[in-house]
């Protein structure tokens, strides 16, 4: 974000002189606010609130009206609470052609949908540092599934979808020389390109594979929104960038007056690629999945993908010229209006889709770029947003024809209609809002009600923590003609695009334990008979069960230092929110955390003898404190026999 | 019995734990404390009991010979959910062990128990004092409610039934 500030600086003095204008915050909120935010203890939310985790590389969850934080997903971090990443079986999740990558930047989040309206089946998320996009599952709220992509970099415009889940689109932000060609980097314009990936999802499975990626030239795709109704079959990218710009971008990428909205024809892409007028490129990628059954993932490498050259694949993709550095690319409710939020624009231009098609068929085009033909300007043009504010950035829709677009310099968001593009009502964020939501703002069908603004700046806002301070979300109530902040509430990491659904969607679906009798887990202990420990080489495998409240075995001996120990604990519990937790003194891995008919896996290469205490980290029960045991560790090439076991008290006590 | 040791201790810490107000389950157990009636239930938790307890079982028709088709579904299911915890003896581990069961309790009760868990462990005074005995709540494991019936049956094999 701080990339934009420095690329907004040059208006950031006009912004200075707009901000006397802004209300101070005790006069923004009114009487009746708390009592539409309050949710009493043991009732829900009405709406499941899906945050993207910017920096923090996972995605959080919140209830809406009352701003609460019900989880957080790891997706493309490592998590500590609850050892993904750090256990054997979600280790492969992380992986990419490069190895593990512990951490990533998380950006956009998109629901499912199904003709065009939510179905809460999944939510997509990107990676923006590494490309990837992953699928977590709405049953579980767990990460099913993370796609690599090749021939990308700051995978930005992603993981926006089409209206029946067809695909997710993943767009370079930064563009590079495909495959890994060694060149320099003043060779930008001859060797560098932009690529739009196209995922198709599996519709049953949610199985991820890229069925194509279309090949542009070197700029900037920033955002973007697939096309819905009357423009289903098409998908709109922003770009800025089209000076090529390779060296101090906020200057020399922000010479020309527009840039482009770039509109792709996917069902004319799709029967291109089906009629060969693609080329197999080789590509390395990971494709890493959890599968359910036997609650590991695994982790392969793809070899190659199929790539659409727009010079050979005609009425493919055209351009339409929009002022200036466009962020947002945002598609009105019907499919009709395609909003281009110019970040450096004083206005916000809106195309009609009927315009565009029929500039298409009259070829109304003031030239090409690269080939690509550019639709002329007025001939796509619905009409201008004229003097929003200063630094539109994105823009959601409600279910009453109005469009609300977040204005990054002024700090506030701005009412408009699409109907004659008139500011109706506007109101003050605290501070330099970036991302909006209204709930299924993005769908066929909005739900209205509410809009959440999400802030890079807080400043005063909360209790000072120091120099690092949270980020921040304010709920305003749209229902009426004025909006009106009603909450603010701190989110984790960096919040970009968000998600919201009803509560009903998703919550009586929830998957409470799994059912122990479909564990196919490779080192499931199905039931506390089946509890072992064997040696094969320097590998020792402990089969361990978890129930209130013991551990079985909790006593092992026979382990030397220098082995590699893998504990497999198996929580036979069958009951909702009855977890066990794993941890064993001095490994420098990781704990557990087990749900209720799930086997986990953690790895322990003990570096010194002595007696090793493990014990549930997860307050279970009463005798929680009780669930521990000892692991004996005695030097390397020692002659103690393998034996365990719990509850074996020993006739005599041993000395030594 | 090295578990009756640690039960002073488990005492001490659910006391701490109602104090705090800390409770992991708590509607459940808060319940519990409120329900609790007046006099020594112990001894209700050994004696015969009459009572059915509370859920959908009321009229249990028990067959003769036992049925070992019954018995040996039950046996796989006690494996993975049961023996963790109930031994076949007298002796009991986390909770009691589960000879002479079927001469304790209504097969109804038995049969509520088992798919029923949390109702009866809030609101069955005989459950209750097996609660205050073992201090670990019987963990709901999920049965069928065939399931439930045919572990029945193997408890009236482990007694010695026919």
């Amino acid at each position: 974000m701080k990339k934009i500030i420095l690329a907004l600086s040059s208006v950031a003095v006009i912004a200075s002189m707009q901000s006397c204008k802004m209300k101070s915050a005790e006069s923004a909120v009114q009487g009746d606010a708390a009592s539409k935010v309050y949710v009493a203890p043991g009732k829900y939310d009405e709406f499941y609130n899906f945050v993207s985790g910017g920096f923090s590389g996972q995605v959080t969850v919140y209830g809406l009206p009352s701003g609460r934080l019900l989880k957080v997903i790891p997706v493309f971090s490592l998590f500590p609470e609850n050892g993904y990443g750090f256990n054997e079986e979600t280790k492969p999740m992380l992986n990419t052609s490069n190895g593990a990558v512990p951490w990533d930047d998380q950006h956009h989040l998109m629901l499912s949908q199904t003709n065009g309206e939510q179905d809460g089946r999944w939510i997509f998320a990107n990676a923006n540092n590494t490309p990837r996009v992953a699928r977590i599952d709405l049953t579980t709220f767990k990460t099913m599934e993370i796609l690599q992509l090749p021939n990308s970099a700051g995978n930005h415009s992603s993981p926006f979808l089409t209206e029946n889940t067809e695909y997710v689109v993943a767009g370079t932000r930064f563009s590079v020389p495909l495959g890994e060609e060694d060149v320099p980097i003043s060779s930008f314009k001859q060797n560098f390109r932009s690529t739009a990936s196209f995922i198709s999802v599996d519709k049953t499975t949610g199985h991820m594979s890229i069925a194509f990626q279309i090949m542009l030239p070197g700029m900037n795709l920033d955002l973007s929104r697939a096309g819905k109704g009357a423009s289903h079959g098409w998908f709109f990218f922003s770009c800025y960038n089209t000076e090529q710009a390779y060296t101090l971008l906020e200057v020399n990428a922000s010479q020309k007056d527009k840039d482009f909205i770039v509109a792709v024809n996917w069902k004319k892409a799709e029967e291109y690629a089906k009629a060969g007028k693609g080329r197999k490129v080789a590509a390395e990628y990971a494709h890493n999945v959890y599968d359910e059954d036997k609650q590991t993932a695994t982790s392969t490498m793809e070899k190659e993908v199929l790539v659409l050259d727009p010079k050979d694949c005609p009425d493919m993709v055209y351009m339409i010229p929009c002022p200036k550095s466009p962020h947002g690319c945002d598609v009105s409710p019907t499919g009709e209006y395609i909003v281009g939020s110019g970040k450096l624009a004083a206005l916000i231009p809106v195309f009609s889709f009927a315009k565009i098609t029929k500039a298409i068929a009259d070829k109304q085009f003031e030239g090409d770029f690269y080939g690509i033909p550019v639709i002329k300007y007025e001939a796509a043009l619905h009409g201008e947003v004229k003097k929003p504010g200063l630094g539109p950035l994105h823009t959601e829709f409600d279910d009453h024809g109005n469009a609300y677009t977040s204005m990054f310099l002024s700090s506030e968001v701005v009412k408009w209609r699409l109907s004659d593009l008139q500011v109706v009502d506007r109101v003050p964020t605290y501070y330099s809002v970036g991302h909006l939501m209204v709930p299924g703002g993005d769908t066929k069908k909005p739900w209205g009600k509410y809009l959440v603004a999400y802030d890079k700046i807080t400043k005063d806002r909360y209790l000072p923590t120091g120099p690092e301070l949270c980020q921040s979300a304010q709920l305003y109530d749209i229902s009426g003609d004025k909006m009106q902040l009603i909450l603010d509430f701190p989110t984790i990491g960096e919040p970009h695009y968000a998600q919201a659904c009803p509560a009903s969607l998703i919550k009586d679906k929830q998957v409470k334990f799994f059912d122990i009798n479909k564990n196919h887990h490779q080192f499931v202990a199905m039931g506390e008979k089946k509890t072992n420990v064997v040696r094969t080489g320097n590998r020792v495998d402990v089969w361990m069960t978890a129930i209130r409240s013991h551990l079985t075995p909790d006593n092992i001996e026979g382990v030397y230092v220098g082995d590699e120990v893998y504990f497999h604990v198996t929580n036979l519990e069958q009951d909702w929110d009855i977890p066990h937790g794993f941890a064993i003194k001095n490994n420098p891995g990781a704990e557990l955390l087990i749900m209720p008919g799930e086997t986990v896996t953690l790895k322990y290469v003990p570096t010194h003898p002595g007696i090793y205490p493990f014990y549930c980290t997860d307050f279970c029960s009463a005798l929680h404190q009780e669930m521990s045991g000892y692991l004996r560790v005695s030097p390397k090439g020692s002659n103690v026999p393998i034996k365990f076991g719990t509850g074996v008290v020993a006739d005599t006590t041993a000395k030594k | 019995m090295t578990l009756k040791h640690l039960l002073p201790a488990a005492i001490i810490a659910c006391v701490f734990f109602y104090s705090c107000g800390s409770n992991p389950q708590p509607p459940a157990e808060n319940q519990n404390s409120t329900l609790k009636e007046p006099g020594d239930k112990s001894g209700a938790a050994v004696a015969t009991d009459d009572s059915k307890g509370k859920g959908k079982f009321t009229d249990v028709t028990l067959t003769h010979p036992l049925d070992q088709k019954m018995v040996t579904s039950a046996k796989a299911i006690y494996d993975v959910k049961c023996g963790a915890c109930h031994k076949l003896t007298d002796e009991k581990l986390v909770g009691p062990g589960w000879k002479g069961v079927t001469d304790r309790r209504k097969p109804e009760w038995i049969m509520n128990f088992v798919v029923n868990t949390d109702e009866m462990i809030d609101k069955d005074p005989a459950a209750q004092a097996l609660l205050e005995k073992c201090m670990v709540r019987m963990p709901n494991q999920h049965l069928s409610d065939e399931d439930a019936r045919n572990m029945l049956e193997f408890m009236r094999n482990n007694d010695g039934k026919n």
